[in-house]
């Protein structure tokens, strides 16, 4: 992306070299040996426009140090693991489409998939091609709310709306094929509830083109602005091995330097035919692992996300089958267990389903990835100054509706 | 490695603590014993050939019949690429289980949300508090014998759910 950058005539003016970035900061252990002042706690949240929904962080302080950061979860909890007990398994798709809300049509993917292991269900080719094309179209629509509200957290208004009016047009997409803008219900157990309308891959090849070229204008408005580097490089490191000690995935964990993506490690679907690149932090404007690394890593996941996309239309013309298998009325999958874990927008969603051979799950189990990757708060937040806690939550992206679920 | 495999390491090296193992199903694991089970997942962690650095999942499982809360963890290599799970079992009237928070940190908000939702202590866990439900909320509303309260500090609660199982 660099180098693309770098051929525009305007780009010095615009995108400071890296090494010509100054990124010491006021070394923020010189602030706590200065003065010691009284400890305090200082409540953020829940109802605070950094915290990204209900997440109430307890702070406990010392001057503009952070001593500890107790996340306090649980504001949307509405137990849909025990909703999930009492409904068929189709039934449970829309409960998964309000967990993580940024990412309905993955969600969705996971449980279907899940399902589909555990009754054995081949799902038709062409139905894993639309999957695919849906799950990386609502990783970009994902990617550019993250990207818009952490300026927003950082005071950088702009690009949110920039983000938002990219936005707009993948739910466009999304509405043309399935009536519904942020809770889809759309990939379900077998495949797709309906195929994709008339006309819909070209109006998606005609986003694509116009949105690529976008992802350059978020590089030069906030990725490579002067104050968002200050605030994110450097900021709430997080080394490799304790990320993965953590289980962190996602953007968060590739933000470390990491090269773990479940789409390339465990590929399902299609995903297996596809060219692309998994994204790491490399440390460019900091230590790997920070904030601007993890920030990065989600732009540079959208361009990816763009080239799989474009593969999948070119090669869905000659996919066999239609976009449903054939399914039973009621579907009761053989006593048994599976666990399932796709790549989300935000890192692993897995499934734990246990089926007692009755059409009703005996166990539903979510593993969000938001609520493993916000384990880790407290972890990075203490010892760093009190302003960059909003920066470092904002870096780990979280969906408060499926930490709570 | 193969799910075979891994379960064939694990029962050689620790034949008396790895009990009954389904290595071919959709879900492979193996039953540990709860006695044994820091020093199994340590095994798991540090071994060259196993490499289960990464814990994604625990969840806990209700078997009122059998009498027993069972624990599953879900654990997968980042450096092989192979998954293996792994079920503690707690009787249903004392569970008790080992924590692993410090094999895998990862372990922390997972046990606790097991702890929460199915009342699994996990012995040895630094802060073992309920997390997602409020601190004062009475039961586990996991366990298939759960009765949906009638009211919360004055908030009459639905009592649909006390309908029995299952609904539909």
């Amino acid at each position: 992306m660099l180098d693309r950058d770098e051929s525009r005539t305007t780009a010095s003016l615009i995108i400071p070299d890296p090494v010509d970035v100054d990124v010491t900061r006021d070394d923020a252990a010189g602030v706590d040996s200065d003065v010691m002042t009284e400890e305090m706690l200082v409540n953020m949240g829940p109802q605070h426009p950094s915290t990204h929904g209900v997440l109430r962080v307890v702070l406990r302080t010392d001057g503009e140090m952070v001593l500890e950061a107790t996340p306090h979860v649980g504001y949307l909890h509405r137990c849909a693991e025990k909703i999930g007990e009492n409904l068929q398994y189709f039934q449970f798709i829309p409960y998964t489409d309000r967990m993580d809300y940024l990412a309905g049509m993955n969600n969705n993917l996971a449980f279907a998939l899940a399902v589909e292991k555990l009754a054995g269900l081949e799902v038709p080719e062409r139905a894993q091609y639309i999957r695919v094309i849906f799950a990386e179209m609502n990783r970009i629509a994902s990617h550019l709310v993250s990207m818009g509200t952490y300026g927003l957290d950082l005071g950088a208004f702009t690009p949110f709306l920039y983000a938002f009016r990219e936005r707009e047009l993948i739910l466009d997409l999304f509405e043309a094929a399935c009536g519904a803008r942020l809770t889809y219900s759309y990939i379900t157990v077998g495949g797709v509830t309906d195929d994709i309308p008339a006309g819909w891959l070209e109006r998606c090849v005609e986003f694509l083109d116009y949105f690529e070229p976008k992802i350059k204008e978020y590089n030069d408005l906030l990725s490579y602005n002067h104050i968002f580097i200050k605030r994110t490089a450097n900021v709430g490191v997080i080394p490799p091995d304790r990320a993965i000690a953590w289980g962190l995935s996602g953007p968060v964990l590739r933000g470390s330097g990491v090269a773990w993506d479940l789409r390339k490690a465990t590929p399902d679907l299609v995903y297996g035919r596809m060219d692309f690149e998994v994204c790491t932090g490399k440390g460019r404007m900091g230590a790997v692992g920070d904030c601007w690394d993890r920030y990065f890593v989600r732009i540079e996941e959208m361009e990816q996300s763009v080239r799989i996309v474009r593969q999948c239309i070119d090669q869905i013309g000659g996919a066999a089958g239609g976009h449903k298998a054939k399914m039973p009325k009621i579907l009761k999958p053989p006593a048994g267990e599976t666990y399932y874990g796709i790549e989300n927008p935000r890192g692993e969603l897995g499934f734990l389903v246990i089926s007692d051979g009755t059409a009703v799950p005996y166990r539903v189990k979510a593993r969000g990835p938001s609520f493993c990757n916000l384990a880790i708060l407290n972890e990075v937040a203490t010892d760093c100054l009190l302003a960059d806690v909003p920066a470092i939550v904002g870096s780990i992206d979280v969906v408060m509706g499926e930490v709570d679920r | 490695m193969t799910p075979e495999q891994i379960s064939r390491r694990l029962q050689d090296r620790f034949a008396d603590a790895v009990r009954a193992a389904d290595a071919s199903g959709l879900h492979p694991h193996a039953v540990v014993e709860p006695g044994r089970w820091v020093e199994v997942a340590r095994f798991l962690r540090d071994d060259a050939d196993l490499a289960m650095d990464f814990l994604r999942s625990i969840s806990g499982v209700d078997y009122p019949e059998d009498g027993k809360l069972v624990s599953v963890y879900d654990l997968i290599s980042t450096r092989h690429g192979h998954a293996f799970a792994i079920k503690v079992e707690a009787p249903r009237d004392n569970p008790h289980t080992p924590s692993v928070c410090d094999v895998w940190p990862a372990a922390d908000w997972h046990e606790r949300e097991a702890f929460d939702l199915l009342g699994i202590v996990y012995d040895g866990h630094p802060r073992l508090t309920r997390i997602l439900l409020p601190d004062d909320w009475a039961g586990y509303p996991l366990r298939k014998d759960y009765e949906f309260p009638r009211e919360y500090h004055g908030i009459p609660c639905s009592t649909e759910t006390n309908q029995e199982r299952p609904l539909h």
